[in-house]
């Protein structure tokens, strides 16, 4: 019975932030796997969605942009090129979106039931990442269909990209999760935002038409955004070896000396700003919601 | 029970003000900041005041109350949900229980799913649901609809699941929001020795609760919050007594 004097008295509801979602991991493995039993209960085909919508996606790029459009004279291999920026920014684009919502969505949870409460975004983040796992294997066939070739720094360039773009988006769902709850404002902001992501990133175009209109100080500004130096790394992965002649274009200088670490920095930055505004506000979620 | 049990709970001159927002939105708050923050955008209620209390290791309290006294708001404190806006709440050990019966339940998974993830809510690591889950299933009755989506179960099968779980989950101290009303008679007998059980293992019982008569039942002490101010704290039988007598005149 004394053994109970052993553990000492503590406060309780004071977390300790993104450490504590790593204590409780077997936790966030069955709210994730959650999610993801959920997405497509009742469905037949199941899983296999996943795999199907992103390859007619594929197709009708190849066809549509490359073919009818044209646009194969410019960039070659559009398809791939499209659509491994694409993968990337709807994996942003769904982990921010459910992040930044996750804390109202679990309000019933969080009002009754004392748990680290950052597991929710972080839980958002995870699904969308097992969601673009069928989109990566859909471009991976698309990418050895048109005469990829891997190589070691290509890989490295795959990963970093989709880790720059993965702590960018817990920082960002860290943030707009937890000012949702003051401010629903938050979410259509959110919304927004993503909408313009697209776009400031050379997604549909190359990088080098904003270099040519912006000269280097607006280029460099451009470049600083991660989801930019995210979308590059992918190319430079995925599409620089089956674009032929193109190749060359693949990156923006410097992308591994100078934009990847920067890339890092700020996502880093933008996590640690999310996770100290989370904190600050999480002590009032249960009142507020 | 004994003075020299540890303190489980210790709950020292701790106050919380609700502040009740008129406004949701991010154009009304700047609106009232640029005409020089007139008025007020909300209004305050206190919840607690001042309240200060130990409760020691295997000790069975009620906290009672009129609705809207403040007890649901203290078990919340004790939990961790809320934190004091002044004051300091520390606990000794894991603290977990039923804050509404059936919280963190999906209705579109099966039982079995529910009972995973409800239990790793409540703070069981893997290897501690592996042990427990046949027992879990077999104190809620549940048998063979363990595999059955949620959302089909009966009110008592949901509520049953939900109570084994939370009674499973052996935390040292215990919080229990008005559910001791659940399931029927004899379903409620049992949940009632199973509480036993765990307070002869030493474990902690924090309940709020509105039926007294099970209140006298279960617990040994009671706490009388009134406006968030602790009116009396004593045997539950004395305050009981002197809830009831308070009614009556």
């Amino acid at each position: 019975m004394t053994s109970l004097l052993d553990t000492p008295l503590v406060r309780p509801g004071i977390g300790q932030g993104l450490k504590d979602v790593f204590r409780r991991r077997y936790l966030l493995k069955l709210l994730v796997r959650k999610e993801i039993k959920l997405r497509y209960r009742g469905s037949v085909l199941g899983v296999i969605w996943s795999y199907v919508k992103p390859a007619i996606q594929f197709v009708v790029f190849y066809i549509a942009m490359g073919v009818f459009l044209g646009l194969n004279k410019n960039v070659g291999n559009y398809a791939v090129y499209l659509f491994s920026g694409i993968v990337l920014i709807n994996f942003f684009t769904e982990a921010l979106n459910n992040a930044a919502k996750s804390i109202v969505y679990n309000s019933g949870l969080i009002k009754k039931i004392f748990l680290p409460r950052e597991l929710f975004p972080v839980a958002s983040v995870f699904v969308s990442a097992a969601h673009f796992f069928p989109q990566l294997v859909v471009l991976l066939i698309g990418c050895l269909l048109t005469g990829w070739q891997p190589t070691p720094l290509g890989i490295l360039a795959g990963f970093a990209g989709f880790l720059v773009l993965a702590m960018l988006s817990v920082g960002l769902g860290l943030f707009f999760s937890s000012v949702n709850v003051y401010f629903r404002d938050s979410e259509n902001f959110v919304e927004m935002m993503l909408m313009v992501a697209t776009w400031v990133s050379p997604v549909m175009y190359q990088w080098g038409m904003v270099h040519e209109r912006l000269g280097d100080f607006w280029f460099g500004v451009y470049q600083s955004n991660p989801v930019t130096v995210g979308v590059e790394l992918f190319h430079y992965a995925f599409w620089s070896s089956t674009a032929g002649g193109d190749a060359a274009l693949a990156a923006p200088p410097q992308l591994f000396e100078l934009w990847l670490p920067v890339a890092l920095v700020v996502s880093a930055a933008v996590l640690a700003l999310g996770q100290f505004t989370f904190r600050k506000l999480e002590v009032k979620f249960a009142q507020e919601l | 029970m004994s003075e020299l049990s540890p303190v489980t709970v210790e709950i020292k001159g701790i106050s919380k003000q609700f502040v009740l927002r008129h406004t949701r939105s991010i154009k009304e708050a700047l609106i009232w900041f640029l005409k020089g923050r007139k008025g007020d955008l909300s209004a305050r209620f206190h919840a607690l005041r001042d309240v200060s209390l130990d409760i020691r290791q295997g000790e069975t309290v009620a906290l009672l109350g009129f609705n809207g006294s403040g007890k649901s708001t203290l078990l919340k404190h004790i939990s961790g949900v809320m934190t004091p806006d002044e004051g300091t709440v520390r606990t000794r050990g894991r603290v977990a229980g039923l804050i509404e019966v059936g919280a963190g339940f999906h209705p579109d998974l099966s039982g079995r799913d529910n009972v995973y993830l409800n239990a790793a809510i409540l703070g069981m690591s893997e290897a501690q649901i592996k042990e427990r889950f046949d027992s879990i299933v077999e104190f809620a009755e549940i048998g063979e609809f363990i595999d059955t989506e949620v959302r089909f179960y009966s009110s008592g099968m949901y509520l049953r699941l939900a109570f084994s779980v939370a009674v499973h989950s052996d935390p040292e101290v215990f919080l229990v929001d008005e559910i001791l009303a659940v399931g029927d008679e004899p379903f409620q007998k049992k949940c009632l020795e199973k509480i036993q059980e765990l307070v002869d293992a030493g474990q902690t019982l924090v309940v709020v609760s509105h039926d007294l008569d099970l209140v006298q039942r279960v617990c040994s002490r009671g706490i009388l919050l009134e406006h968030g101010r602790v009116l009396k704290d004593g045997p539950s039988h004395d305050v009981v007594e002197f809830l009831r007598s308070r009614t009556k005149g």
